[in-house]
């Protein structure tokens, strides 16, 4: 649970997300399937509040009807700088990283006591009730770069970790800075609408950056003050800045 | 009393001084004394009370419990914690609430015995073994609960601190930690402080009883002799106990309570939540007590030891208790609803119009209306039926408080997008009527071991009090002063 000064590294992974572009098509929610190895579960347990997504798309109405419109609003961890769901972890199983300045979740050390995920105001930690099954053909499309995660243990949206460690390690290796755009997120990656911009906030020529400060940009539950690394932008001129 | 008008008037004063003396004496067990001989004679008859309808009733629980503890626990633990009926966002369900139940009841052993010792009340002499007794089995059948709810039973031991090849202390900034810590403390003092005072009563079946429970006594006695030097230190010891145990009481439920209230749920994050579940959890324990002594009374025919008057004594607390709950509720619900946030009034609203409200009503008339319409009343709780039915009603409001709290305040969220509804499934309930099965096999086990009534201390109690005449009345007094 440090502040997330930034001081220490030099990246600051951060997410802007525009609802005003977000269309609710679910290309993100796929995307995240797909990269992060979640498990499908069925029609039933879905039903049961069950589904295993580390992406979701809440919809909202606004408006009085004839004159109703839709909402969509993508949530995912918010990897807090101040996150509840840290101190309560009795095995550090979810902790601040240092280094990324995300909230990493440990699959070997959690034992599942969920006290985690009933501590998250946004409810974006997701349980393995059940042993993950694949069913064909999905299980020839799993992701190599992560792990497939066993029942009884919390599990949650990680900022598609695997992609940051691996843009960090090739340009550590190329001896070059990290351009703004070259880490993207399943989602940010799979977004038609572009309403998903992935980047570091420390880098005062990136996007998000720059998003950062829009006008229109607001956070979850920003009086809780869990300070979430993801901005979302509502109102006004979607093409404002 | 044909002659009275012959008689003197100093003989109709005594007639009338024998008679209170005799009230006195079929009331209060401390001037109705036995040869220490016979009583220790009606226990070791009461631990061999074996009859038909007890060894139906070990059957019966050890069934249940294997059911309960094996099967389901088992399969539960072969497939994953999704045969559970827990959803998101209700993470915790019934397991957690059954935890906060049994933490509840142990904690009755210790304030009828620890508390009342301390305040030097009499009338606890021949209770405090049977309450001591429900804490200990309390706390072991609590103590399963956090393993059966965690999804990794198997790695349960990660939480404890020892020295491992992850490199890895436990988190203690972790309520969890806080918990565990404080259980394992009112674990070990609980069954020490049961121990303790139970190494002469051991030592008294060692000389008189035959058989087997002989040779166990032996053992169980530790060769306790009776010399003054080991009495000295007994009544040291129990001093020290009986001072210790108590903050460690508090504190046991005290934490379990922050377990909720330490984390930013709203409903939970409440400051009031310690005594809150301090005085809910003496409140059901104290009843499950007085209910488990009518039933032990009966089952060991212990009438001589156990008497009106130490029910009746329970039940007063059972009353003062309530009204303590009562208050607390109001200010926790008062406070929660006046302050008038958005998601406060969901909750409130879930509980006393929504689906939860039966359950909401049933707690309110079982904790607060039947014990203060029923205990108020002098006759009615001097009746050991009523007091049975008070007994667990209270502990049915008690227990359905716990889920109200435990998976009521978790179904409704700031995010509404992820509101819910939880409902046990068949395998959460059939390892809560295991868990209430081995509860009461190990209870009534016991209860054919170790000597019910803690003998010694009765006598102890009997040496130094007698009836005395005070003008035309016969009061009890206090002869000696007493050791602690």
């Amino acid at each position: 649970m440090t502040e997330p000064t930034g001081g220490l590294n030099e990246h600051r992974w951060t997410m802007v997300i525009d609802v005003d572009k977000c269309t609710g098509c679910g290309a993100c929610v796929t995307a995240c399937y797909a990269e992060n190895n979640v498990p499908v579960v069925g029609e039933e347990e879905v039903n049961t509040g069950r589904h295993m997504g580390w992406l979701r798309i809440e919809r909202y109405w606004e408006g009085e009807y004839p004159n109703v419109r839709a909402r969509f609003l993508p949530v995912m961890c918010q990897q807090c700088g101040h996150a509840p769901c840290e101190p309560v972890c009795p095995v550090y199983a979810t902790y601040h990283s240092e280094t990324e300045h995300v909230n990493v979740q440990v699959y070997n050390r959690c034992i599942g006591t969920r006290f985690c995920a009933n501590n998250c105001p946004y409810i974006v930690r997701q349980f393995n009730w059940f042993n993950p099954s694949f069913p064909e053909p999905l299980h020839e499309q799993l992701n190599p770069d992560v792990t497939v995660r066993s029942r009884g243990i919390m599990e949650k949206c990680t900022f598609c970790i695997q992609r940051i460690r691996q843009v960090e390690e090739d340009a550590k290796a190329a001896g070059r800075p990290i351009a703004d755009g070259e880490v993207q997120p399943a989602c940010a990656q799979a977004c038609p609408t572009e309403a998903i911009i992935f980047g570091d906030l420390n880098d005062p020529t990136s996007k998000v950056a720059r998003l950062a400060h829009s006008r229109r940009g607001f956070k979850l539950l920003e009086d809780l003050g869990t300070e979430p690394a993801v901005i979302y932008l509502k109102g006004g001129d979607a093409h404002e800045v | 009393m044909k002659s009275n008008h012959k008689m003197s008037m100093e003989e109709w004063e005594d007639v009338v001084l024998a008679r209170g003396e005799e009230e006195l004496r079929t009331e209060l067990l401390l001037v109705d004394p036995r040869p220490r001989r016979e009583m220790n004679r009606m226990l070791l008859e009461a631990v061999q009370r074996i009859t038909p309808g007890y060894v139906i009733a070990i059957a019966v629980l050890a069934l249940l419990s294997f059911v309960g503890l094996f099967v389901a626990w088992g399969f539960q633990i072969r497939w994953g914690m999704g045969v559970a009926g827990i959803r998101r966002p209700v993470y915790w369900g019934f397991y957690i609430a059954n935890f906060v139940f049994w933490i509840g009841i142990s904690h009755a052993g210790t304030f009828v015995s620890a508390i009342l010792r301390v305040f030097h009340a009499e009338y606890r002499r021949p209770i405090t073994r049977g309450s001591e007794m429900m804490t200990t089995f309390a706390l072991v059948v609590a103590g399963m609960y956090p393993l059966i709810h965690l999804g990794r039973t198997w790695r349960f031991f990660w939480m404890l601190p020892y020295p491992n090849q992850r490199f890895l202390w436990p988190n203690f900034h972790s309520p969890l930690m806080w918990d565990m810590t404080a259980i394992f403390t009112y674990l070990t003092g609980s069954t020490l402080y049961l121990y303790m005072p139970l190494l002469p009563d051991f030592a008294m079946g060692r000389d008189h009883a035959t058989g087997w429970r002989q040779k166990l006594y032996r053992i169980l006695a530790l060769g306790w002799r009776g010399t003054e030097k080991e009495w000295k230190h007994l009544m040291t010891g129990m001093t020290i106990f009986a001072f210790v145990i108590i903050p460690v009481m508090f504190s046991v439920h005290t934490i379990v309570s922050w377990d909720f209230a330490m984390t930013m749920k709203v409903g939970w994050h409440s400051s009031i939540f310690g005594p809150y579940f301090v005085v809910g959890a003496i409140l059901s324990g104290v009843s499950a007590a007085m209910g488990l002594l009518i039933v032990a009374r009966k089952s060991l025919k212990l009438d001589y030891f156990i008497r009106t008057e130490h029910l009746e004594s329970l039940a007063v607390l059972v009353l003062i208790f309530s009204l303590a709950w009562t208050y607390f509720f109001f200010n926790d619900y008062l406070v929660e609803w006046y302050g008038g946030e958005k998601i406060g009034h969901e909750l409130i609203f879930l509980q006393a119009k929504g689906p939860m409200a039966p359950y909401w009503y049933a707690m309110l008339v079982c904790n607060i209306i039947i014990p203060v319409a029923l205990l108020w009343n002098k006759k009615l709780r001097r009746s050991s039926v009523v007091l049975v039915f008070v007994a667990l009603m209270v502990n049915v409001g008690m227990y359905l408080e716990r889920v109200i709290i435990v998976t009521g305040f978790l179904q409704r969220n700031r995010m509404p997008f992820d509101w819910g509804t939880y409902r046990p499934s068949i395998i959460e309930v059939a390892i809560a009527v295991g868990s209430f099965a081995t509860f009461f096999l190990l209870y009534f086990l016991a209860t054919r071991i170790v000597p019910y009534v803690p003998v010694w201390e009765v006598h102890e109690g009997q040496l130094s009090h007698k009836i005395v005449r005070y003008g035309k009345a016969a009061v009890t007094a206090k002869t000696h002063i007493e050791a602690i």
